[in-house]
């Protein structure tokens, strides 16, 4: 699985897989609108590990159901391969912060991350197969016959990272998946999205609201500012390629890091735009 | 702990309902050796229990119950089955849910006994007349839950099958009708008591073969103890009619918050 993902070089001319341009969204709201985007842009190459971070309500989620092809853009576009995206296009996987709602509960796990499988019509056997492996690969070879509702949230959460890694996407989009679990389960899954990132050779993007777990996980980090929404900045992240919750953390540039992004995300509060156009 | 505590209540509560019956039989019995009421009116409780005694032995009384049964179970199964497919299209598309709304609000209040003079107009008094009765009513029932249920469906949910690729056939089969279920089950529990309602009333008007007939026969003989036999029959019906449903409810909701809750109990 991880062979093929590495040798499909997908880059267009540009060099992006993912290219964001100018993409605005305003939400019609009765009579009135809500402008939850106002512009953005940016660029994404293939196998990066992209973390996104924005304060609660600047339009995360709004930029990535733009981004999968869930949302229509107001403005601008999004294209993924050079091609632009207008419906969930078959390359990209979604994992959402909603894991309760997202998983099924009238299906066991393995026929939860079974699904979008069996729906693309592959056969029953080398689809177990695939679905075992990536259970195995979240650490739940065990839970094949569970029902997600059995299992805590941090273990539901992993059933949803499975199901992604089983559909062999070559984006992963994440939307804030570890806001809703305790501490310690998610210092592990964080640990397990960087080990899927490197076993498998996705492209990445990790929305999260969570200023330490950008820069920890990042190796790039779109600060956005907050509604009307922009980037503020678009931050590479030296750290080293093996990351641990302890020493990581503990070093000079990860405090460095942590620090400019907040006093951007500050600056931003104060309407202090830096990426906005004249 | 609890689950002991939960199994003693349930086995006081068994205890509670024999006690019930039996209190009711006793009251009647007494009402009835009181002569208050003419025996040819309200015969005893004890005259009428042999009296059913003896209805289970004859295969008559089956064949009479076997009748009851099929009409009810195919009233039921016409119904449900086009109330499903019926609401899942008209559910999936606002045009025609907005188009049938009035409609539907209109003709779902009508009772189905009123119904009974336009079959029979319609298919004489046959099976098939005392048909259109049982389904007309248990059908909007189902109908108005599966509207319910197809709108029913979460959004996260939505957009999960939408991002990982299923097309109109899966989302149907794994998303839609799994949501719309426990408003369907609900609905088919109901509607199975209407349906048993509606089956009785049916052959009493109409006079096609089953237990309403065989009471209107009873009573018109007149067989005070064979008609107080047949209406405990039916009631004893319309228990198992309720405890089935309840039953397949369990079975087929198991992933279902509700049915989960008393699982854990
Ligand atoms: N469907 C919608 N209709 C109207 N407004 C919306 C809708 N979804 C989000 N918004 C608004 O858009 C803004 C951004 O929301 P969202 O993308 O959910 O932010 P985040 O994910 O960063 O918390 C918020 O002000 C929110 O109220
Ligand atoms: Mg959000």
């Amino acid at each position: 699985m991880a062979d093929t993902t590495h040798e499909k070089p997908s880059e267009t001319r540009s060099g992006a897989l993912l290219s964001v341009r100018d993409l605005g969204k305003t939400y019609a709201v009765g009579s009135g609108e809500v402008e939850a985007i106002r512009s953005i842009s940016f660029d994404v190459r293939a196998g990066e590990l992209v973390c996104i971070v924005g304060p609660s309500g600047c339009g995360k989620t709004t930029l990535l159901k733009c981004l999968s092809g869930l949302l229509a853009p107001t403005a601008g576009s999004v294209a993924l391969d050079g091609q632009t995206v207008l419906a969930p296009p078959k390359k990209m996987a979604v994992v959402f912060q909603e894991y309760g709602r997202s998983l099924y509960p009238w299906l066991s796990v393995q026929d939860n991350v079974g699904l979008p499988l069996k729906a693309r019509g592959v056969p029953r056997g080398e689809r177990d197969d695939t679905v075992r492996a990536a259970l195995e690969e979240v650490g739940l070879g065990h839970a094949l016959t569970a029902f997600p509702w059995q299992l805590s949230g941090g273990m539901q959460q992993r059933v949803a990272i499975a199901r992604a890694i089983a559909y062999e996407p070559e984006v992963l989009v994440m939307d804030e998946p570890f806001a809703a679990v305790d501490a310690q389960t998610r210092a592990d899954l964080e640990d397990l999205v960087r080990r899927v990132w490197q076993d498998l050779g996705v492209t990445v993007l990790f929305v999260t609201h969570d200023i330490d777990e950008s820069v920890y996980l990042g190796e790039r980090v779109l600060v956005l500012s907050s509604s009307p929404t922009v980037v503020q900045e678009d931050l590479s992240v030296d750290l080293p390629a093996e990351r641990d919750q302890i020493s990581t953390r503990a070093l000079p540039q990860f405090t460095e890091l942590r620090t400019h992004v907040h006093e951007q995300i500050q600056r931003a509060k104060r309407g202090d735009r830096a990426g906005l156009p004249a | 702990m609890t689950s002991v505590a939960a199994a003693a209540a349930g086995r006081r509560q068994r205890v509670l309902g024999v006690v019930g019956i039996l209190g009711f039989l006793l009251t009647w019995e007494l009402v009835a050796l009181s002569g208050t009421v003419s025996r040819t009116y309200l015969p005893t409780a004890s005259t009428t229990l042999l009296r059913l005694g003896r209805e289970l032995t004859t295969p008559g009384f089956w064949a009479i119950l076997a009748d009851t049964v099929i009409t009810w179970s195919a009233g039921l199964a016409i119904a449900v089955v086009a109330a499903v497919a019926l609401g899942t299209v008209v559910g999936l598309v606002p045009f025609l849910e907005r188009a049938t709304h009035s409609s539907v609000e209109f003709l779902r209040p009508i009772p189905s006994v009123a119904i009974i003079p336009l079959a029979v107009l319609v298919a004489g008094l046959s099976r098939e007349a005392a048909l259109m009765v049982v389904v007309y009513a248990p059908f909007w029932q189902v109908f108005v839950q599966v509207l319910h249920g197809v709108a029913d469906v979460d959004p996260v949910a939505r957009d999960t099958a939408r991002s990982y690729g299923l097309g109109r056939l899966h989302r149907l089969r794994h998303l839609v009708l799994p949501t719309a279920l426990p408003y369907v089950i609900t609905g088919v529990r109901l509607a199975a008591s209407i349906a048993l309602v509606l089956t009785i009333t049916a052959e009493l008007v109409i006079g096609n073969p089953g237990l309403g007939r065989q009471i209107e026969l009873y009573r018109s003989a007149p067989d005070a103890p064979g008609l107080y036999a047949l209406v405990l029959v039916t009631g004893g019906l319309g228990i198992l009619v309720n405890l089935a449903a309840r039953a397949a409810e369990r079975r087929l909701l198991h992933w279902h918050p509700s049915v989960r809750r008393e699982a854990a109990l």
